[in-house]
């Protein structure tokens, strides 16, 4: 049985809708362990995954799985995997232990064994009390729990969860970042989490792959990527039109990267050795007031904006 | 530390292979119709046509008189596999069935989980393929070999089995054509659709749309050489060639039987195209 230190590897993958490619010549590695994929709706996320899975067979390109070459055998990996898809999806007219179980079954596990571990798996996921009602009555954050549970019923070894955390409210999206981040670091299941989200990321995952227009724009430890090449600082001024635009025109020129992000507050990358004595200086050339400057400590939304290039 | 951990536990025990997950999804889909009164009751009238027949096997082995006047031949046995009642009742179960298989699937997005399982989608179309051809075969197969077993029970020897050894093989054959294409039609439009009601209408316009084609034609030239257009005149058709019978169309029955084929060709077609993990529009 192969093994590897890379869960998943592509290598120059392209897969394309008709004229649209939805992945451009992807080189990429995944990490045992919790792996953020993260990237704008259109990214290209969905479609690493199900290119993974087998469902869409790249135009060019190879994939990995577990040690497993993809195209030559989809249902080794398969039998090893969960997937959480991100749209609603069950097995109409049967209640949850049914269709856990029966997902169980499927993955070749026997009846009994089955039935068992459909069972554990909701209450572990917090559907005990609901496991024999239909899943069809279920609402929208017990129906990504049960998903959660059918990927999780037969013990895979790698799991693919696509924005897992949809349409869920505040408390229901809290409880699942802690189902999948205690699968990740206490119950050594490797997973692949797929969201645009950040937060849900640099929560539950310790690497991330940041993806944009089909292609990897970032790739790395969370920790590590957030390391500051420069300083990054909150900063408030008050200009003498009120108009901000000319002031970040000239941060922006001097080299600075600038992220409005509420009303007057401004994160400002400074690169290099300048720190604020640069910012400063910058202020008092545009005879702006500085109100507010404060370090702050990268986030992995810098990270992302940095990557995909967003202003 | 809590006496039993409902938590997540890495899992210990065997795994079955690929290649047999289609029993599963057989199973299932059987026991998940075994538990519908309404289709209880379906099945239940169905055997209506055997009891029918097993009566005049009773009748005919009895009574000199109701022997001659319905004697029991290798003709009853087609007239009862391509009897109308029988074909109401293959109707009724097929829609009953089939029209949901794999357009409910497609409503709830189930097939992007059974293919994310190691199962190809050979072995989920095989797989509830099985279905209906298992609850097709309560009505035509296994009633039409009892009926044969019935017979020789109710006449004390062996004699009508030997002089019609073929019957065994010709029910066998002609059972597994009806069913197979039945069910492979029905099938292939479920994968159309995402509403089993409307796959049902679809069924059921495919075959009396081309019966009533085949009907015009005859009406126009009255000449029943283009039965072929009909999959229920072709079916008709091969009945009377694998049952040793007069044919009852012009056309002949390789035609027929071409048509049939291509039915379930088309049918296999439509299948492979539909039965993705992920739909893609180009």
């Amino acid at each position: 049985m192969p093994e590897a230190a890379s869960v998943v590897t592509l290598e120059d993958v392209t897969v394309a809708y008709g004229a649209n490619r939805a992945l451009r010549d992807v080189t990429s590695s995944f990490a045992a362990g919790a792996v953020g994929l993260l990237g704008p709706n259109g990214a290209g996320k969905s479609t690493m995954i199900k290119a993974l899975l087998g469902f869409i067979t790249p135009e060019t390109g190879r994939m990995r799985v577990l040690g497993y070459d993809v195209a030559a055998s989809p249902l080794a990996i398969r039998a090893r995997v969960g997937y959480m898809p991100e749209s609603d999806a069950h097995i109409p007219g049967m209640n949850a232990v049914s269709f856990v179980a029966y997902c169980g079954e499927l993955a070749g596990l026997p009846r009994v064994d089955a039935m068992q571990r459909a069972h554990e798996m909701l209450f572990y996921v917090g559907l005990g009390e609901a496991r024999y009602r239909n899943v069809e009555t279920y609402s929208t954050g017990m129906k990504q729990r049960i998903k959660l549970a059918q990927a999780l019923v037969h013990d895979p070894d790698l799991l693919f969860l696509d924005e897992p955390t949809n349409g869920m409210d505040p408390k229901g999206r809290d409880e699942m970042l802690e189902l999948v981040r205690d699968l990740a670091h206490n119950k050594g299941v490797n997973l692949i989490l797929s969201s645009h989200l950040l937060p849900d990321v640099e929560y539950t995952c310790d690497d991330v792959v940041v993806m944009d227009k089909g292609r990897i724009a970032a790739a790395g430890p969370i920790q590590a990527m957030k390391q500051p090449r420069g300083r990054v600082y909150e900063l408030r001024v008050k200009t003498p039109t009120g108009d901000l635009e000319p002031f970040t025109g000239e941060l922006r020129a001097a080299g600075l990267e600038c992220h409005a992000t509420d009303e007057d507050v401004m994160r400002v990358f400074v690169p290099g050795e300048g720190g604020a004595q640069q910012l400063f200086a910058l202020a008092s050339r545009a005879r702006v007031q500085v109100r507010h400057l404060r370090p702050s400590v990268p986030t992995l939304e810098d990270v992302f904006a940095h990557a995909v290039g967003e202003e | 530390m809590p006496i039993h951990d409902q938590g997540y536990r890495r899992y210990a025990g065997t795994r079955a292979g690929t290649g047999t997950n289609w029993v599963v999804i057989t199973r299932a889909g059987i026991r998940t119709m075994l538990a519908k009164r309404a289709f209880l009751g379906l099945l239940l009238a169905s055997l209506a046509p055997f009891l029918f027949r097993v009566l005049q096997i009773y009748a005919s082995a009895n009574s000199p008189q109701l022997a001659s006047l319905a004697p029991v031949t290798a003709e009853t046995f087609r007239d009862y596999l391509d009897g109308f009642a029988q074909h109401l009742f293959i109707f009724f179960i097929t829609v009953y069935v089939g029209a949901g298989l794999i357009a409910n699937d497609r409503r709830a997005n189930a097939l992007q989980i059974y293919l994310s399982k190691p199962i190809t989608r050979g072995e989920y179309i095989f797989g509830k393929l099985a279905i209906l051809m298992a609850f097709l075969a309560l009505v035509t197969w296994i009633p039409a070999i009892t009926l044969l077993l019935v017979q020789v029970a109710f006449a004390g020897n062996f004699t009508f089995l030997v002089n019609n050894a073929y019957l065994f093989p010709a029910i066998t054959i002609y059972a597994f054509l009806e069913i197979l294409m039945a069910a492979s039609t029905m099938l292939a439009l479920s994968s159309l659709s995402n509403s089993s009601r409307y796959v049902a209408v679809l069924y059921a316009v495919l075959l009396f749309f081309t019966q009533a084609i085949y009907g015009v034609m005859y009406a126009v030239t009255r000449s029943s050489s283009f039965s072929w257009m009909s999959l229920s005149a072709s079916l008709s058709q091969m009945s009377s060639v694998i049952f040793r019978q007069p044919l009852r169309y012009e056309t002949p029955w390789p035609v027929s039987l071409l048509v049939i084929v291509g039915a379930i060709a088309v049918s296999a077609l439509v299948l492979e195209r539909r039965v993705r993990g992920v739909e893609v529009v180009a």
